[in-house]
């Protein structure tokens, strides 16, 4: 039964890993992978030498570390005010809206971003006849394209990210408050001292696992909102692979690049997988 | 009684506003692009559409499906849709049944769950399954849009672990009554799984409706691509050299209202399978994150 499953995974996973060693050619399709001459690290030393190539890492980092900050504090935060609701159906109703946008894919979004940052669009409209500020151009800024990368990131997800957080929430023995509420403990001091430790342990899991991810800084969002304008505050590993590689058609430089993020997401995430062991004894399977 | 005291009436009126002001944020963006749509070019044009639609008009409709590259782009993601949720859960099932048991009874479990597990953890990367792929000859089919996805590692995870938790007394029984292992799955194990298959399904359907990237890669000829795809270089890259329009056609397709319909209709389904998604969802995801 496992026949089909273990095929496909051997082609079109398996297989592209041998094509790495494309990383240490200088690859020529003509040629293929035997006859191309090969170069060694030169790619890697050309990564880590020219300062358009280190900005990109930057970027990267910048963008994925406030992406998560951003995205463990907001559905930590939403799930406390969340449970402090009474009424079910408003709960539910809730739910309902925050989850949706997960759904939508950044192509949808973006479409609809786009049209709403514009100079003239509802965004900048409302700014202005409210704050009476001049229109911003939101998505032509670097500054401002990653402060509406993350805005955005967040808004798309704190709502799924909940989900975790409210289950967590729901596990608490219901004992543990009333007993706190016989002592004359106020909602506060319940939240303070039963609620929040009670998430301590799942916080440290999905704030360790994350950090796996911390040169994603989401291919889809970006490549959706970005333009040439903000390259160079913009442009992630992701990106620019895509870019050099699929674009450009510089298949070595692009795929060293890309091992360079894989070798060193491989490494964090083990390592984030062994710390969400020890410190809340957590494992996938 | 705590919810009883002043200031948790006082925190209680700003919560339920702040919660109520969230909610609507994760909503109005898509109520303006509808209300776009509905509106007359004028008004949208001028910007004067905000949340309800200005000189409502079906046009930006009429005009979208009277298009054929955006039909048959919509054809294609239908195909990829139902074929390749077919196909994936097809086979995430037949692989998880296996891995499901204990490792006593499947001497070599684990050394196939770990390579699995580890194309989660590694993969080769954009370029070289670019390349893999022109060296199968699959640009421009519809498989390069299933296949490669196809065995959805994470997925499979959820379904072995739930699985693992189909009272063993039931398999037992369907053994003792000359059951085999196909059997098996298909008369016991899918039974009272239908919740956890009915999510992965789901999701497996939002995730191919959604790809635009490997269509965008893979279909040199604009007439394989899928929705997402055909959406994203009209909406979002603007290029319209791509779908090859006839000029006269050029202002309909660029028209603001067009667009917002195109991107309602490209969002559509995902509304419609939502709330029967959310019912089943909640379960499915704790099961995988929450672990004890």
């Amino acid at each position: 039964m496992l026949l089909p499953a273990i095929i496909l995974v051997l082609i079109f996973s398996y297989i592209p890993m041998a094509g790495l060693v494309i990383a240490f050619q200088d690859f020529k399709p003509w040629l293929g992978f035997g006859k191309s001459n090969w170069v060694g690290l030169e790619y890697f030393r050309f990564l880590f030498s020219t300062p358009e190539y280190v900005q990109v890492i930057w970027n990267t980092l910048i963008i994925a570390g406030l992406k998560m900050v951003t995205g463990l504090i907001a559905p930590f935060t939403f799930a406390l005010l969340l449970n402090e609701v009474r009424r079910a159906t408003f709960k539910k109703t809730v739910q309902t809206l925050v989850y949706l946008p997960h759904f939508l894919s950044w192509v949808i979004l973006g479409g609809i971003l786009l049209d709403m940052l514009a100079t003239e669009g509802l965004v900048n409209q409302f700014l202005g006849a409210v704050f009476g500020l001049e229109p911003i151009f939101f998505l032509g800024d670097g500054d401002w394209f990653r402060f509406i990368v993350v805005l955005s990131d967040v808004w798309k997800e704190f709502g799924f990210g909940t989900i975790v957080f409210l289950a967590s929430l729901a596990a608490i023995n219901p004992s543990l408050y009333e007993a706190a509420e016989v002592d004359g403990a106020s909602r506060w001091e319940q939240v303070k001292y039963i609620t929040i430790p009670a998430l301590i342990p799942i916080t440290i899991v999905v704030g360790t696992l994350s950090l796996g991810n911390i040169l994603n800084a989401g291919f889809d969002q970006i490549f959706n909102l970005y333009n040439a304008l903000v390259y160079d505050k913009g442009d992630i590993i992701d990106t620019f692979v895509y870019r050099m590689g699929i674009i450009d058609g510089n298949f070595g430089f692009s795929t060293a690049v890309g091992l360079f993020k894989s070798v060193v997401g491989f490494i964090l995430i083990i390592i984030a997988y062994r710390l969400a062991y020890k410190l809340a004894n957590y494992r996938i399977f | 009684m705590y919810y009883k005291s002043r200031s948790y009436k006082i925190f209680s009126f700003f919560n339920y506003t702040f919660l109520i002001l969230i909610s609507l944020l994760c909503i109005i963006p898509m109520v303006h692009i509808l209300a776009v749509s509905f509106s007359g070019k004028a008004a949208a044009n001028a910007n004067l559409v905000g949340l309800f639609p200005v000189n409502f008009t079906f046009e930006a409709y009429a005009k979208t499906l009277a298009n054929e590259n955006f039909l048959r782009s919509l054809w294609v993601a239908v195909q990829r849709t139902v074929l390749g949720t077919l196909i994936s859960m097809t086979l995430i099932t037949l692989a998880a049944y296996p891995l499901s048991k204990e490792s006593h009874k499947f001497k070599r479990r684990n050394i196939y769950t770990w390579f699995f597990v580890f194309t989660m953890l590694f993969n080769g990367g954009l370029i070289p399954f670019y390349i893999l792929i022109q060296k199968l000859n699959m640009m421009n089919t519809l498989w390069v849009l299933i296949l490669p996805g196809a065995v959805s590692v994470w997925n499979m995870i959820l379904l072995l672990n739930f699985f693992r938790g189909v009272p063993k007394e039931l398999e037992e029984a369907a053994f003792i009554d000359g059951a085999g292992h196909l059997r098996t799955l298909f008369s016991i194990y899918l039974p009272v799984s239908l919740p956890a298959i009915a999510t992965l399904s789901l999701f497996t359907m939002v995730g191919h409706w959604n790809n635009w990237f490997d269509g965008l890669i893979f279909m040199t000829d604009h007439k394989n691509y899928p929705l997402a795809t055909f959406l994203q270089t009209i909406i979002v890259q603007q290029d319209f050299s791509k779908v090859a329009v006839r000029p006269e056609d050029l202002e309909n397709i660029s028209n603001r209202t067009v667009k917002a319909a195109q991107i309602f209709i490209g969002m559509l389904p995902i509304l419609l399978v939502y709330p029967y998604l959310q019912r089943f969802f909640v379960k499915g995801i704790v099961l995988g994150a929450v672990k004890e």
